[in-house]
């Protein structure tokens, strides 16, 4: 029986991006009051454990680092059929970047028990960095695939995957325990259902703060990231109109041309 | 103080819905206004969504999970479509009869094929001679030997042509009193029953509506739900509660369809050089929406929270299903004036929800019928 753990994101809905702002002074973002949802990428990380579950094959714990109010989303993993969940929450994690989060994450999931595979999404849809994974599977010692799109072979404790790479993929053979993060073509992930809500009514969640994780202020949160957003702009985007003018023949050569220059044919 | 917010897991309830109507459901729409017929892939997926599993006790393969979660779940299922909606909540009301009152046998064999969507439910107690006054009803069945005899019509039947299951009201022909009614449970492939004319409604595409003829239809004894002469207690009191309460559902859901689709609007639309929505006339519209929208909410949840209880709320239910259903027709109204000419438009939703609106008020009882129940409720007192 495999452990698997799955790392998930609490992130502002991106159905209302379009309400989230930046604050200018702080550089950070300003979720106001827009609710928080399930990372979409974190959906197709579960999908993977708990297809390995369906098999029999797996015991899947969710871990995540988010205020007590996203407990929500963890109970969310639950419901979607994950065993455990553990959250991870302090004052002290606040404006953690990706290394202190996948330092924070790494300690947790140490003391929560280490996993034979751990599935991350490949980013999250607020931050985007694409770090987490791979800099938890530094913290804890073990492989990384990243942009995994299809699991070829996951009998033993040699898996076989699809790692997607520009016009194309890479076959990758990794050794458990390791860490892959997955990309949307992975899988479809399954709704929430009813009764697997009424099912995680029984299903614990975990709490724990700095101080069960017996961590350093230093090294999580704000204080231990090192990460400096120096500067902050707004892409501007303007939309150019120009006519072409003259024959048919002459419009034509000209459209084809300016195509050409701008890079779509 | 009261409280009014929602658990952590009726909020999940909420959000599986809304997954599974956005999902599942609203990509269907167009093939359902187009063809104007139940669409099975919607059915399957409402099964497949345990969504008629959710009042039906667990022992009987349910979710057993009562009534606010259904009204959570019709408000969400109507957002996206009000004519799914409303076949499920007749679903429903087709279930709890046999809920209510069928014995262990026939909890036993009807109810777990109901939970999944294996087998459909209606109920049926409208007919020609008017659905208000249900004691006029000229259905009516005899005894012969190991069965009971149905013959008559009824009309405006939702789902009629889709159920196996179907609960009917039929009058005992051979009694004097007009009060002895019976229920029955019929199946489709009883001889002697048949669905009969399909109606064509002005909205709700997509959700069946039709008249059943029963021409010496052969029920077994065994079928007779409730006690025999307590029929109309049988059929009414599913249609008190679970039927007035699905139609709160199916207004709710319209009602904030309809204003979801004006914000967006109104923020868009620019006229004056400026989003419609800083017009105060519009602003006007939009708010006298959102007012019905909340205090429609508070009267259907608290029915729900009584039913919920095991509380006798039928009259509850009336003053909700009279303010919501007639609020979600104001306010679909309301967002065709605020689309201008193009809330007249086949490409604008809100055209839609208008034509749906009309079949919510005399859905399970005209908004009169439900001033005369809540007339009645408030007068008792005062009766000499």
């Amino acid at each position: 029986m495999l452990n698997v753990i799955v790392c998930v994101k609490a992130v502002p809905d991106p159905k209302e991006a379009d309400r989230i702002r930046i604050d200018p002074i702080s550089r950070t973002l300003t979720r106001g009051n827009v609710p928080l949802v399930l990372n979409p990428l974190d959906r197709n990380a579960i999908e993977a454990a708990l297809r390995l579950k369906e098999q029999e094959r797996a015991q899947v714990g969710v871990v995540s680092m988010a205020p007590p109010g996203a407990a929500r989303i963890v109970k969310e993993c639950l419901a979607l059929g994950a065993d455990r969940g553990l959250l991870l929450s302090d004052r002290a994690f606040g404006g953690a970047d990706a290394y202190a989060t996948a330092y924070t994450l790494a300690k947790g999931i140490e003391k929560f028990g280490l996993p034979d595979v751990i599935f991350c999404g490949m980013a999250s849809s607020d931050g985007s960095t694409e770090w987490v994974g791979p800099m938890l599977a530094t913290f804890l010692g073990m492989p990384v695939v990243t942009l995994v799109t299809e699991i070829v072979e996951s009998s033993g404790r040699q898996w076989q995957v699809k790692a997607a790479v520009e016009n194309g993929y890479r076959l990758v053979q990794v050794n458990l325990p390791a860490v892959l993060t997955v990309t949307r073509q992975l899988n479809v992930p399954r709704a929430l259902g009813f009764s697997g809500i009424v099912k995680a009514r029984n299903k614990e969640i975990h709490e724990w703060d700095i101080e069960k994780l017996g961590l350093q202020q230093e090294r999580v949160g704000l204080k231990g990231s090192p990460t400096i957003v120096s500067k902050m702009m707004t892409r501007k985007k303007k939309r150019q109109i120009e006519f072409i003018s003259g024959t048919r023949k002459e419009k034509v050569e000209r459209l084809i041309q300016e195509l050409l220059d701008a890079g779509v044919l | 103080m009261i409280d009014f917010t929602f658990t952590e897991e009726q909020e999940m309830f909420r959000q599986a819905a809304r997954e599974f109507a956005e999902t599942a459901i609203a990509a269907q729409i167009p093939r359902m206004e187009e063809t104007a017929s139940v669409n099975k892939a919607v059915v399957r997926g409402l099964g497949e969504a345990e969504m008629m599993a959710l009042t039906i006790p667990r022992e009987y393969g349910g979710l057993g999970l009562g009534y606010t979660a259904r009204l959570i779940a019709l408000e969400e299922v109507g957002r996206v479509s009000v004519a799914t909606a409303m076949m499920l909540q007749v679903f429903a009301l087709g279930i709890e009869p046999i809920i209510l009152f069928g014995s262990e046998e026939q909890k036993k064999k009807y109810l777990p094929g109901l939970a999944t969507g294996e087998r459909l439910a209606t109920v049926a107690v409208t007919e020609p001679g008017g659905g208000s006054d249900p004691a006029c009803s000229r259905t009516a069945y005899f005894r012969d030997g190991d069965a009971y005899v149905i013959n008559g019509r009824k009309c405006f039947i939702t789902n009629a042509h889709i159920a196996d299951t179907i609960t009917v009201l039929a009058k005992d022909g051979q009694s004097d009193d007009p009060r002895a009614f019976s229920t029955f449970i019929v199946e489709k492939d009883m001889a002697g029953f048949r669905p009969t004319h399909e109606e064509h409604k002005v909205g709700m595409c997509g959700c069946n509506t039709g008249e059943l003829t029963f021409e010496n239809c052969r029920v077994p004894l065994e079928n007779m739900l409730g006690p025999e002469g307590k029929g109309m207690r049988v059929a009414m009191s599913a249609i008190g509660m679970v039927g007035r309460g699905g139609m709160v559902g199916c207004a709710l859901g319209l009602h904030t369809a309809c204003l979801e689709a004006s914000l967006k609007y109104a923020s868009e639309r620019i006229l004056y050089g400026k989003p419609i929505s800083k017009l105060q006339t519009i602003q006007n519209k939009l708010a006298g929406m959102k007012i019905d929208l909340e205090a429609g909410r508070l009267l259907g949840y608290r029915a729900t929270a009584m039913q919920d209880q095991g509380q006798q709320a039928s009259n509850e239910f009336a003053v909700a299903k009279y303010f919501t259903t007639e609020a979600a027709q104001k306010a679909a109204k309301t967002a065709i004036d605020i689309h201008g000419g193009y809330g007249c438009m086949q490409e604008f939703a809100v055209s839609r929800y208008y034509r749906d609106a009309a079949v919510l008020g005399p859905s399970a009882g005209t908004s009169d019928i439900m001033k005369i129940i809540v007339a009645n409720w408030i007068l008792r007192p005062y009766r000499k």
